[in-house]
């Protein structure tokens, strides 16, 4: 039995940025991991011999520059590879591209529709003012708005204030953004009901709600605020998969002295006079310590971590009715070759970047009415890339790996467990449904690996496969994340903490929550916290 | 210009007349126009069928400002009612119904559990309701562009929400932006019970029990009885035309005339500021004030004319959603309609066909794809039974709200509409057995009828969604929510402004004060 100073459970990207931050601060750490390996949801795994698959999450953009500076990942390993492109196809063959260059842009749309070409200016305006401001939010520990602590009213004061620097016009923009469906949102910028289904798919992916239920608009900003290399809204991949992301951020831990222990599964938080003393893991071991940090999701967490008695039964509650359903899918698949889209014609550039097959926005709530029912969408939302194109260390020379996010898959199918058939059928929906825009597809496959929320409950751990590790809903966002009353990554129980993307700002490999807690367990503990705080170059 | 001094209000719907009876109360010149030979909007009570008549659109009273009742006498004016405090009686095909009392069960079976838990439910719904209906009597704060009066006004919002203690308040903001749904899953077993609370959060929306926003919806229904309306859900008698007939006698009391069969063709305009109003008849009429009382489209994209305002503003009206989603059935009955298992002096109060969320969610997916529900939700009342003078001797009315019946010109045919009535006198009758034969005549308006007959863009009776995005400083457009439109001399005092609709009154009390208070500014 050996003696920490804290226990991160759960290695996941969250768990790690944690773990680094309280190791470069001199303490003592632990990182436990369930899985052989390390990374949780931001894992590359050599499924097919020769092909590596980033298996959960696929793209990069969210993770916060000022950690990935001040960790100095890039030295670590990491290097992140913007791609362009990006196209929607619809069933008659008509496309719809994405660009970089804003007049480029504009012209696309106007071509389907010519006042959305000019509404496209105001649209990107405004969306772009919107991630200016919650930027700044996003590395910093959110104020209680019911405290009369001098740091949360602080804290309250700077809120006001980002709030109404930009205007009172904004202020409004604001509310109404929090609040709209995307399909309310976008109707009033656009009129073409194909550019409207392209854009609203960043609206609901993860998010078990459809684009005609209101809160959506917000879930379409959580996907924009991103950048890589500064370029806001940018997307890229992690060169060698997502997993690169963990990795490099598990080898800024080592550096700072810190140790991982896998294969390792915790099964309960010691408690004792109320406080946490540490961790018993499911081989027997125990391990001490006054500081016990979870990257798991707080469903997970405070049901599956704890004794039920060391909780106040109010707090059980909540935490039973933590809003984390799973919504999504994937489809691994290793290819012999690159698959052709005749509506794209060959070495169309579009296709470096997210593939969707989408016609309306009835057809993308139609999706989401097949949730709501207990089953899989039979005309599900796809986002479909290729990596490899982009990044070849992915694959073996001429063969290619995609990716393909389900939109949406319940975590029961009609209230009763997944079966292996229900998600071979689940496969075939997918498959059929690229197969329909591209006639080569289903020849070039050769290794399928698909994951419904079993799987990622399983696997990766996250309840009901919720890839936010909980619904990004105004009841759960900034200081209602997870619970109310418990949003600044402090648990119920003395010296415990939660540092995973249940936490504020959410899910997206962020490594935002890891850094935050991080720097509240600091400040308990009277230590310098050098986590960067608030967005340094704007 | 003459007539500088006196103030023409658009529209006798009831917050038309509740501002012209506080502004004639303040001894100002205060005409009224109303288009149809009647006054009280979609506050009416009209002969459907030869000797039965029913409260056309809005049909039970659950809202109606106590101040105003009591400052404008509306007693004295000859406002009665018919029947106070209704029970909800959640309609079962089979077993037991359950009659519901505020948070208390009257009849039928629960589980103790969730007999706890209604209570429990009922008392915290109530103090968050209590929140919203303090703003109720209260302009709007704007936020960042105003001056001192908006932040303290601002201030005092926050304050409301902060009074409620630290747990209720964290409750608050958790669930003012979520759906009715979840909460009741999370609260209740029974889906029965579940069934009838979800209804009372979409009735009249764009909403199915799992949109977001839902929740708000149902702490405004609430929040009128959370503000001490006496009588919790009641029936005026003489039906909801008798609370218009109070305000107009009301208002011309104070000194306001009151002219009905007088459409306004437009708002004029001299300069930047309103000169009066041009009837369809083409007279002109001068005015120093308009108000309207009719929905913010119509007032400023019909009657004053998009050429007249700034662009970005006329496309915020454009975007205001006001689309409707509620049919109103009327039946002619000519006997009593016997409930199965139910005692018949129940059947006059509040019934709801709405056995769970479920069934609801599955009735609000054919309204998003622009189909009435093959399988609606009904609030049903039977004023009759109370109120003898709305049919002849031994028979009765039938009042329904039928959800969901969306606002599109694929739910609008009259094959639609006898699809709709079809499947929904079905549905009574698998109720009431027997029903549809003592059916004497039937009415079933649309929202497309509600726009015809009430002149309400889109047939949405709170002139727009009340939605987190459309309340409060946001109704009906940011910028505008303050009742003053950016015309001069022009202010809106209808259901699209803050705090909406529901035979409330209090936008027109609200924009009577704007009047009276700009008017001290200048």
């Amino acid at each position: 039995m050996t003696n920490y100073d804290a226990i991160v459970v759960g290695a996941g990207h969250n768990g790690l940025t944690n773990a680094a931050y309280l190791a470069r601060a001199g303490l003592k750490v632990l990182v436990l991991e369930r899985m052989p390996w390390i990374g949780g949801a931001a894992v590359s795994r050599e499924i097919e011999k020769g092909w590596m698959y980033s298996n959960c999450s696929y793209v990069c953009s969210l993770l916060r520059p000022e950690l990935f500076r001040d960790l100095e990942l890039a030295r670590h390993g990491l290097q992140v590879v913007p791609y362009g492109g990006g196209v929607t196809i619809t069933r008659t063959g008509d496309v719809l591209g994405n660009y970089t260059d804003e007049d480029v842009q504009r012209r696309e749309f106007a071509r389907h529709n010519p006042r959305d070409g000019d509404a496209y200016h105001r649209y990107s305006t405004d969306v772009i003012r919107q991630c200016k401001f919650i930027r700044p939010l996003l590395l910093r520990t959110p104020p209680d708005p019911t405290s009369f602590k001098p740091r949360d009213i602080r804290e309250l004061i700077y809120l006001g204030r980002e709030f109404t620097k930009f205007g009172e016009q904004f202020i409004y923009d604001t509310l109404r953004f929090y609040t709209m469906s995307i399909a309310d949102f976008l109707g009033e910028y656009f009129e073409s009901d194909l550019i409207k289904a392209h854009l609203s798919g960043s609206g609901i992916i993860g998010s078990a709600m459809g684009v005609y239920s209101p809160g959506t608009a917000y879930v379409l900003l959580h996907h924009y605020m991103g950048d890589v290399d500064g370029s806001i809204g940018a997307w890229g991949f992690a060169r060698g998969g997502m997993g690169a992301v963990s990795n490099a951020i598990a080898s800024a831990y080592k550096s700072f002295g810190g140790e991982i222990v896998t294969d390792a599964p915790v099964e309960r938080v010691i408690v004792r006079n109320g406080r946490v003393a540490g961790v018993a893991t499911a081989n027997g071991n125990e391990y001490r310590a006054k500081i016990v940090v979870s990257n798991l999701d707080p469903k997970r967490t405070f049901t599956k971590l704890f004794d039920e008695g060391d909780l106040n039964p109010e707090f059980v509650k909540r935490a039973r009715n933590f809003k984390i359903r799973g919504s999504s899918g994937k489809l691994n698949i290793a290819l012999d070759g690159l698959p052709e889209f005749p509506a794209l014609g060959r070495d169309n550039p579009l296709r470096f970047g997210d593939i969707h097959f989408l016609d309306s926005l009835e057809k993308m709530e139609r999706a989401y009415d097949d949730w709501k029912n207990g089953t899989w969408s039979k005309e599900p939302y796809l986002d479909l890339l290729i990596p490899s194109m982009t990044d070849p260390t992915m694959t073996p020379p001429g063969k290619h790996f995609m990716s393909v996010f389900v939109q949406y898959v319940p975590p029961k199918i009609h209230g009763r467990d997944w079966t292996d058939q229900d998600r071979d059928g689940f496969k075939n929906t997918v498959l059929d449904q690229i197969g329909r825009y591209s006639p080569n597809f289903k020849s070039l496959i050769r290794h399928v690996e698909v994951r419904t929320p079993r799987e990622l409950e399983d696997e990766v751990g996250l309840t009901e496969g919720n890839i936010f590790q909980g619904e990004l809903t105004m009841d759960q966002l900034l200081f209602n994340r997870p619970f109310p009353g418990y949003a600044q990554y402090r648990g119920p129980v003395k010296g415990f903490y939660m540092c995973g993307s249940g936490t504020h700002p959410g899910g997206g490999v962020m490594a935002a929550p890891g850094a935050n807690a991080a720097r509240e367990i600091l400040l308990d503990l009277k230590r310098p916290s050098l986590v960067p705080e608030g967005w340094q170059d704007d | 210009m003459t007539d500088r001094n006196r103030i023409i209000i658009v529209g006798a719907g009831h917050n038309g007349l509740v501002c012209a009876a506080y502004l004639a109360r303040a001894r100002r010149e205060v005409l009224v126009l109303e288009a149809s030979d009647r006054v009280g909007g979609a506050a009416i009570t009209r002969e459907f069928a030869p000797g039965f008549r029913v409260s056309a659109c809005a049909h039970i009273c659950y809202q109606l400002d106590a101040g105003i009742s009591r400052e404008l006498k509306l007693g004295a004016h000859g406002l009665k009612t018919a029947h106070a405090n209704l029970r909800t009686v959640a309609l079962a095909t089979e077993g037991d119904h359950l009659v519901l009392h505020g948070g208390r069960l009257e009849a039928g079976l629960l589980p103790d559990k969730d007999r706890a838990a209604l209570a429990d439910y009922h008392d915290r719904m109530l103090r968050f309701a209590r929140v919203l209906g303090k703003q109720h009597n209260r302009r709007p704060p704007r936020i960042g562009g105003g001056g001192r009066s908006e932040l303290i006004a601002a201030a005092m919002l926050g304050l409301d929400i902060r009074r409620l203690g630290r747990d209720p308040m964290r409750e608050f903001m958790r669930i003012a932006g979520i759906n009715i749904f979840d909460v009741l899953e999370e609260t209740f077993e029974t889906p029965l019970l579940k069934g009838a609370l979800a209804l009372d959060a979409v009735l009249g929306t764009n909403l199915g029990p799992r949109s977001n926003n839902s929740v708000l919806t149902m702490l405004h229904r609430l929040s009128g009885q959370a503000t001490g309306v006496t009588g919790g859900l009641s029936l005026p008698a003489g039906g909801m035309g008798a609370v218009s007939e109070a305000l107009a006698a009301a208002a011309r009391a104070g000194g306001a005339t009151v002219r009905t069969g007088s459409p306004v063709a437009s708002i004029t305009l001299e300069g930047d500021r309103v000169s009066g109003v041009e009837l369809e008849s083409g007279e002109k009429l001068a005015a120093g004030t308009v108000i309207s009382n009719a929905d913010p489209a119509r007032t400023l994209l019909q009657l004053v004319g998009a050429r007249h305002l700034e662009t970005g503003f006329v496309h915020r009206i454009r975007n205001f959603r006001s689309k409707g989603m509620a049919a109103k059935l009327h039946l002619a009955l000519d006997g009593l309609p016997g409930f199965a298992r139910l005692a018949a002096q129940r059947a006059g109060d509040r019934l709801v066909i709405a056995p769970d969320p479920v069934y609801i969610d599955r009735a609000f997916d054919h309204a998003k794809y622009g189909q009435c529900s093959p399988d609606p939700a009904l609030e049903i009342t039977i004023p009759s039974i109370h109120d003898r003078t709305l049919a002849p001797a031994g028979r009765h009315v039938l009042s329904a709200i039928v959800q969901y019946a969306p606002f599109d010109p694929r739910a609008s045919t009259d094959a639609a509409r006898a699809e709709f009535l079809e499947r929904t006198l079905g549905l009574l009758e698998r109720y009431a057995p027997g029903l549809r034969r003592q059916v004497v005549a039937s009415e079933l308006l649309l929202p497309a009828d509600i726009e015809r007959e009430f002149r309400i863009t889109g047939g949405h009776w709170h002139h727009g969604e009340l939605a987190l995005d459309q309340i409060l400083m946001l109704r009906p457009v940011p910028g505008a929510a303050q009742y003053a439109m950016p015309v001069d001399g022009l202010y809106l005092c209808g259901a699209g402004c803050h705090p909406g609709g529901g035979v409330m009154g209090a936008a027109g009390r609200n924009a009577a004060h704007a009047v009276l208070g700009g008017e001290r500014a200048a």
